[in-house]
């Protein structure tokens, strides 16, 4: 009986391993097709309009700015996306932006683009038009006038 | 236009320059000033900060670091969970902000697991901070995600 459970236990532990890698391998595919169903999406704590967190409700703000639609997953909703994501772009913190598929950044540096103008000519790469963009020419040609 | 565009601001993080002034004075004392200054790294009432400043002065051999624990604006005061960093250095010469981000995370993989989870960094070449592009800004307000 003892022998039986002794090699009963290892192969177990290594089925549960086998199944959790299989769970995780599945999760990085979903989170890779995630990231490609929208030209911008965005991983963050609560949803757009009630964020749970201040850093993730930073990126919804910058992203209305410039009026910029987006899918946006909630990780608190979703404990293994909460991981897979981190895993998925090997970054350790929430929110995270993607645009056309790739991984921008998070608050710090979606924060940092907006201020430098940088998040305009990502966004006009991805084809989309930011808000401010069409507000600065319109504002330009006011002073032109 | 790019005048514009500095000049917009989140307006949910307004009121949180002058917390942020008020944070990073009280750390002033410990600031670094260079790599002679004997550096409380032992200092055991703040053991996650004290890791966080040794291993990237060890690392990085910052011209300038300052640590805050922002810990107390959120639902986990006394403790040390969020943190803002700013550092100087010239290790980040020619690395794009998310190689620098990346590079601060890999040295402080260990406290990230151990509990800290927010993490805001301003990474600078002293160049880039000399020419005056001090875009720190606040950190945002809690929404309660409840130490999550």
């Amino acid at each position: 009986m003892n022998v039986m459970r002794s090699s009963y236990r290892p192969f177990k532990l290594a089925q549960q391993f086998l199944n959790f890698s299989a769970d995780a391998s599945g999760k990085l595919k979903e989170i890779e097709q995630m990231v490609k169903n929208n030209k911008v999406v965005v991983f963050m704590k609560g949803v757009p309009d009630a964020p749970r967190c201040g850093f993730s409700n930073a990126v919804v703000q910058i992203l209305r700015m410039h009026d910029v639609k987006y899918d946006a997953h909630d990780v608190l909703a979703d404990e293994s996306l909460r991981n897979g994501i981190k895993e998925f772009s090997s970054w350790p913190t929430i929110p995270q932006v993607f645009i056309d598929g790739e991984f921008v950044g998070g608050c710090d540096i979606l924060l940092q683009m907006h201020q430098n103008g940088e998040l305009i000519d990502q966004l006009q790469k991805a084809g989309i038009s930011s808000a401010l963009l069409k507000e600065a020419v319109e504002g330009d040609k006011k002073n032109d006038k | 236009m790019n005048s514009l565009l500095r000049s917009l601001t989140i307006n949910t993080c307004g009121n949180f320059h002058t917390l942020l002034s008020r944070s990073l004075s009280r750390t002033a004392p410990n600031m670094i000033q260079s790599s002679e200054t004997s550096l409380p790294f032992d200092y055991d009432g703040a053991p996650i900060e004290s890791s966080i400043r040794k291993k990237l002065t060890e690392s990085l051999s910052p011209m300038h670091l300052e640590i805050v624990n922002e810990s107390y604006m959120h639902n986990t005061p006394d403790s040390e969970t969020h943190f803002k960093l700013l550092i100087i250095s010239t290790a980040f010469l020619n690395k794009s902000p998310i190689q620098r981000h990346r590079m601060v995370y890999e040295l402080l993989d260990e406290e990230l697991k151990k509990g800290v989870h927010a993490l805001s960094i301003v990474a600078k070449t002293p160049d880039q901070w000399h020419e005056g592009k001090r875009d720190i800004s606040p950190s945002p307000k809690c929404r309660g995600g409840f130490g999550k």
